[in-house]
């Protein structure tokens, strides 16, 4: 199976990340007010590790003298150069059809499922308690 | 100087030409300042050439300017030698390092402060960094705005050889080649250093010459022309021609830009020479010869083929790389380079050219 078991819901609070290692890459794992997103911790620009950067709200505008946030856009500013990528897809801001970072499927199931069924979690035993967050990679 | 081939740098290292230090707070400046600055600098603070006390006019993309991964468990991002040597001289093979503080800088308003802050400052430089790390070396900071002691400070300093350059701010309150600045390109050219001109600093000035823009990143756009103004003013005053060991750096101020104004001072000098009887060559010529300019932040282009065929008009012996650590705008020596360049113009942009102008 491609998914794979990379925390606990509870590991991860509203508004929080995570840094988890998945097959000699890193994943950032973000929780949006209850839904999760993953996008690979390195940007495509130079490199920097985009767990450090900021988490933030897409900032749009009609006209100068005007400003909207588009609260669904949330946006991983780059620590560096301050590239912003969407958490949902993976795409930046400004330039979304050329500089993107790759952005992975995620699931959330609960124990028993996970100890009935053939998935792998490579990082922690699974128990049938609690519910888990997996990545497709 | 020495006359000495230049040292291979092992395993594709690299010489970092612009790494920010930072004091912890003023008390790390204490015990090289004499109880008479102290006492004025705690009862009186810093007067710097603009109107904010505290912060500067634009605020910042990210806190301090920094990378938001770079600060330490205290203090500000450069303040902790231990971090900047994991975090970057370790991580990044950086073989050797020159540190360039911006804060406080050379450009206080009561000089007399300045130059004991600057004096202050190239102590705390020896003491705190290259006295524990061989990996690093210092620019000499002076009080550029007051010809005299800067000098003064050039020739106590020159002798010490973890100095490598003499540090300016871009916006000096005059052009940079008036007379008042001359003390400085001869006590630096005395001592075979080369004059580093770091973006930045505040001359009282508008950041641009139709007056103060709205935005951050019109300040950042500002700097190509800013540094125009300083090279163009040292050509038709006369300093190359002055001081044939003067060398400029230019850390910061990017580099597209440079072949363009060569050509444009080449036009102007070839009709309005008469102007200028004692700038006996083309600006071109003394800026292929004498000006030395730092990679980052590095051009990028939607075609970087293009950014290559600037880097080679402006000549493979001139790009220096710099990598501003830990500024928010730091690049990356593995990927902050053009990857096409081939391995001998990638040599002399991560390591050659620095080894050759300063000597090492």
């Amino acid at each position: 199976m491609p998914f794979h078991v990379v925390a606990q819901v509870s590991d991860i609070p509203v508004g929080q990340r995570k840094l988890v290692e998945v097959k000699g890459r890193e994943v950032v794992i973000f929780n949006h007010e209850g839904e999760f997103f993953a996008i690979l911790n390195r940007c495509p620009h130079q490199g920097g590790r985009l767990c450090d950067g900021l988490l933030t709200v897409a900032i749009t505008s009609s006209e100068p003298g005007h400003y909207e946030y588009i609260p669904e856009r949330q946006v991983i500013r780059c620590p560096w150069h301050a590239w912003e990528f969407d958490i949902r897809t993976g795409k930046s801001w400004c330039e979304p059809d050329r500089v993107k970072v790759r952005s992975y499927k995620t699931e959330v199931l609960p124990g028993t499922q996970l100890v009935r069924g053939e998935y792998t979690a490579e990082i922690f035993p699974v128990k049938t308690e609690d519910d888990y967050v997996l990545i497709d990679i | 100087m020495t006359d000495a081939p230049a040292k291979p740098i092992e395993n594709d290292g690299v010489i970092d030409c612009d790494i920010h230090p930072a004091i912890r707070s003023f008390e790390d400046l204490k015990p090289y300042l004499s109880k008479h600055w102290w006492d004025y600098y705690s009862t009186y603070g810093l007067r710097s050439r603009q109107g904010f006390v505290k912060g500067t006019p634009y605020p910042k993309i990210a806190p301090s300017a920094m990378r938001r991964d770079a600060w330490p468990e205290t203090g500000l991002p450069g303040s902790d030698l231990k971090l900047m040597q994991t975090q970057h001289l370790d991580a990044h093979n950086i073989q050797l390092g020159v540190l360039n503080p911006l804060n406080p800088s050379g450009g206080d308003l009561n000089v007399d402060f300045s130059a004991a802050l600057c004096s202050a400052t190239n102590d705390w430089l020896l003491e705190t960094f290259t006295r524990k790390e061989k990996r690093l070396k210092a620019s000499i900071m002076v009080a550029y705005e007051d010809g005299a002691s800067a000098a003064a400070e050039i020739h106590r300093r020159a002798p010490e050889k973890d100095f490598v350059q003499v540090l300016l701010l871009s916006r000096t309150s005059e052009p940079l080649g008036k007379r008042r600045y001359w003390p400085i390109f001869e006590a630096a050219s005395e001592h075979n250093l080369p004059v580093a001109v770091h973006v930045f600093g505040y001359s009282g000035h508008p950041a641009t010459n139709s007056g103060h823009p709205s935005f951050y990143l019109e300040e950042g756009a500002a700097h190509p022309a800013g540094i125009q103004a300083s090279i163009a003013s040292l050509i038709f005053e006369g300093v190359f021609e002055r001081y044939p060991n003067f060398r400029l750096l230019v850390i910061e101020a990017g580099f597209a830009w440079l072949p363009a104004f060569s050509w444009r001072l080449d036009k102007l000098w070839n009709r309005m020479r008469g102007e200028v009887p004692h700038v006996k060559r083309p600006p071109s010529e003394y800026i292929k010869e004498r000006v030395w300019i730092t990679t980052q932040p590095m051009e990028e282009s939607q075609r970087p083929q293009q950014v290559v065929e600037i880097m080679d008009y402006i000549g493979w012996d001139r790009l220096m790389f710099a990598s501003d650590y830990p500024h928010w705008d730091f690049d990356d020596p593995k990927f902050g380079l053009p990857p096409s360049l081939g391995a001998e113009q990638r040599a002399m942009v991560r390591y050659r050219n620095a080894q050759a102008l300063y000597g090492l």
